[in-house]
């Protein structure tokens, strides 16, 4: 078994003597596609909030990186520091500069270097451009390359921030709930997409929509989240046939007990 | 109207603003058309206008309210006051070489720290180290403990009447409550000549045109999309690589030496420095004229501080004491109907004309025939 790319081991955070996460361990490979469901409160959030620096776990290791001798500790760096080793994140509301074009918003996210005097002096190159002009048609917005990003509609908004995130090339991308407010069509695109970029990037996905969950989740693992750990991990299949989960979060409807 | 268009708009309205500012003006001034008077103060609108520039940068482009930019305003003022106490020599009332409040605190010889004010190029640099440090500590120290929204403003506004507090005393050795005046001469020449208030006049106008080539530069280069990007979506700027604190002290110590040099050119221009220009209302009435100009606009600032002030010289001598009235009731006049500002009124005229002329076409259209129309319909 190769090392992990991101280990997560007995990491614990609340907030206000809410126990958030608890005793989580996770283990993500290189390009795998991780799926991770759970019910509402069972810390999916506060999970990816861990990972990017924006909270502080009260205990617990976060490491990242394949090579055991420099990998890198995830709690002594902040947000932008995580970023620039490599871990992009699309939140759950879809965040875009909504006085920017499309098109400045994918050049603000392209990768290169972030600092305050580059930038003063930073020219596109035409390798940059057709990098742009590529993803805009990957995430169909090339017509609207020109618009305020604030006037896309919801869907097309979601899109835009994934395409924001394959502008920054990273090696982890974490996806919260991608296809919210989507067409049934436009999930299908995204599942598509998703599967297209493991291999050559790893995806940590959190998802509620099941039947999105089913076609990205095909070949890989899912994790289920419940009161902030994990309540078990496995092939969709096997996870959907499990008697905890069932009881937790699946069956809930079915059985309309909870 | 297409990109280019607004454009090529833009660069005509520039062109024949800042020919009328730094050409125009000053010549009907020297034929005598313009008086003397109105020359300096259209000299210190001026002023304003670079500190009404330095509040849009924070406010309009980075979304960074600041309450405290007068402070680096009249920073500026101070240091370049120095020099030009320095140039008074033995003219004073106690014909001293030294200041004239320093001889009435009973001092004998200059404070160690006025000698080097006599050297103008360090005056000049100490208008933009003094303020840019100040700005580049309290920046430093706001901005990396992610201090936001109205917290910063308050503190901000907190950071000028402090320092207003200190400079009103007389143990600072800045002149107290009356701060400096009765100034003589500026490199070798008198302040009362006219020719010497129409160079500096001259000189504003050119820093202003300067300031808005900068902006407009700035606002078009990746440094300006990152800074409307943490106005418009900090979290988004962190979590995409971006160091936002670095970004925000970069614009806020620019944005401090742009008041700055504004108050380095106020002072000989006005005759007088004091510590009431930095107290704390100084600051809201420039972030007034920024909103009525239209934030988040280069033009903006420059024509809001400009006519808010042309209206201020007018209303306080016809109506004294009605004239905070009148600005405060401007100031929300905007906000309700014009958040744009003035700028966005020829938009706004157009917009407004289209609609009648539809309203009219349509009426037009939906009255009785005409007999010529019906005519040349079948």
């Amino acid at each position: 078994m190769p090392h992990p790319l991101l280990s997560v081991e007995d990491v614990s955070k609340s907030y206000d003597g809410f126990k958030a996460i608890t005793n989580l361990n996770f283990y993500l490979y290189e390009g795998e596609l991780r799926t991770v469901i759970g019910p509402n409160g069972a810390g999916k959030s506060t999970f990816f909030d861990l990972i990017t620096g924006r909270a502080k776990p009260d205990k617990g290791k976060l490491d990242f990186g394949t090579d055991p001798a420099a990998s890198h500790d995830l709690t002594e760096l902040n947000e932008y520091e995580i970023n620039r080793l490599g871990i992009g994140r699309k939140f759950q509301t879809p965040s875009v500069y909504t006085e920017h074009t499309v098109w400045d918003n994918l050049v603000l996210s392209l990768k290169g270097p972030r600092g305050v005097f580059a930038s003063l002096f930073h020219r596109l190159t035409s390798t940059d451009r057709d990098r742009l002009d590529d993803i805009l048609k990957t995430v169909r917005l090339d017509a609207k390359r020109d618009w305020k990003a604030g006037l896309l509609a919801h869907g097309e908004k979601q899109w835009l921030e994934i395409g924001m995130l394959l502008a920054q090339d990273p090696k982890v991308l974490l996806v919260d709930e991608p296809a919210a407010g989507m067409s049934d069509d436009e999930t299908d695109r995204t599942g598509d997409l998703l599967l297209s970029l493991a291999g050559k990037h790893s995806l940590i996905v959190i998802e509620h929509d099941m039947a999105f969950v089913k076609q990205i989740a095909a070949n890989g693992v899912v994790t289920v989240l419940h009161q902030g750990t994990v309540l078990c991990e496995g092939k969709f299949d096997e996870v959907q046939s499990d008697e905890k989960v069932r009881e937790v979060y699946l069956g809930r409807g079915k059985h309309g007990t909870r | 109207m297409s990109a280019p268009t607004v454009r090529r708009y833009e660069l005509i309205a520039v062109t024949v603003i800042a020919l009328l500012l730094i050409v125009v003006v000053p010549l009907l001034n020297a034929n005598g058309v313009i008086s003397h008077f109105d020359l300096s103060r259209y000299g210190k609108y001026l002023c304003y206008a670079l500190l009404a520039i330095s509040v849009d940068l924070l406010w309009g482009y980075t979304g960074l309210l600041s309450l405290g930019q007068a402070l680096f305003f009249t920073l500026g003022g101070y240091m370049h006051g120095m020099y030009l106490m320095r140039m008074i020599g033995e003219l004073g009332q106690y014909k001293k070489p030294i200041p004239d409040f320093l001889v009435f605190l009973g001092w004998e010889r200059l404070p160690a720290f006025w000698e080097p004010f006599a050297s103008f190029p360090f005056a000049m640099a100490m208008v933009i180290l003094v303020p840019g440090l100040v700005a580049y500590v309290f920046g430093y120290l706001a901005f990396r403990s992610r201090i936001k929204g109205v917290y910063f403003s308050i503190l901000t506004q907190a950071l000028t009447y402090a320092a207003s507090i200190m400079f009103f005393r007389n143990n600072l050795l800045l002149g107290g409550n009356n701060g400096f005046t009765d100034f003589k001469f500026i490199l070798g020449h008198s302040l009362a000549d006219p020719a010497t208030s129409r160079w500096l006049y001259i000189a504003t106008a050119v820093a202003v045109l300067l300031a808005f080539l900068f902006c407009r530069w700035l606002s078009k280069t990746k440094f300006g999309l990152v800074q409307q990007a943490i106005r418009d979506g900090e979290n988004r700027v962190l979590f995409s690589g971006y160091a936002t604190a670095h970004f925000k002290l970069f614009i806020f110590v620019v944005a401090a030496l742009l008041a700055a040099i504004g108050g380095a050119l106020y002072t000989p221009q006005v005759g007088i420095i004091n510590p009431g220009e930095m107290q704390a209302d100084k600051s809201l009435e420039a972030v007034v004229w920024v909103a009525v100009g239209g934030r988040g606009t280069l033009l903006g600032p420059i024509i809001g501080a400009f006519s808010i002030n042309y209206l201020k010289s007018w209303a306080t001598t016809a109506f004294p004491d009605l004239w905070l009235l009148i600005l405060g009731g401007l100031f929300v006049l905007v906000v309700l109907f014009l958040p744009g500002g003035i700028v966005s009124l020829p938009a706004r005229l157009k917009a407004a004309w289209q609609k009648l002329a539809a309203r009219s076409a349509r009426k037009d259209r939906d009255s009785p025939p005409a007999p010529d129309s019906a005519s040349a319909k079948s």
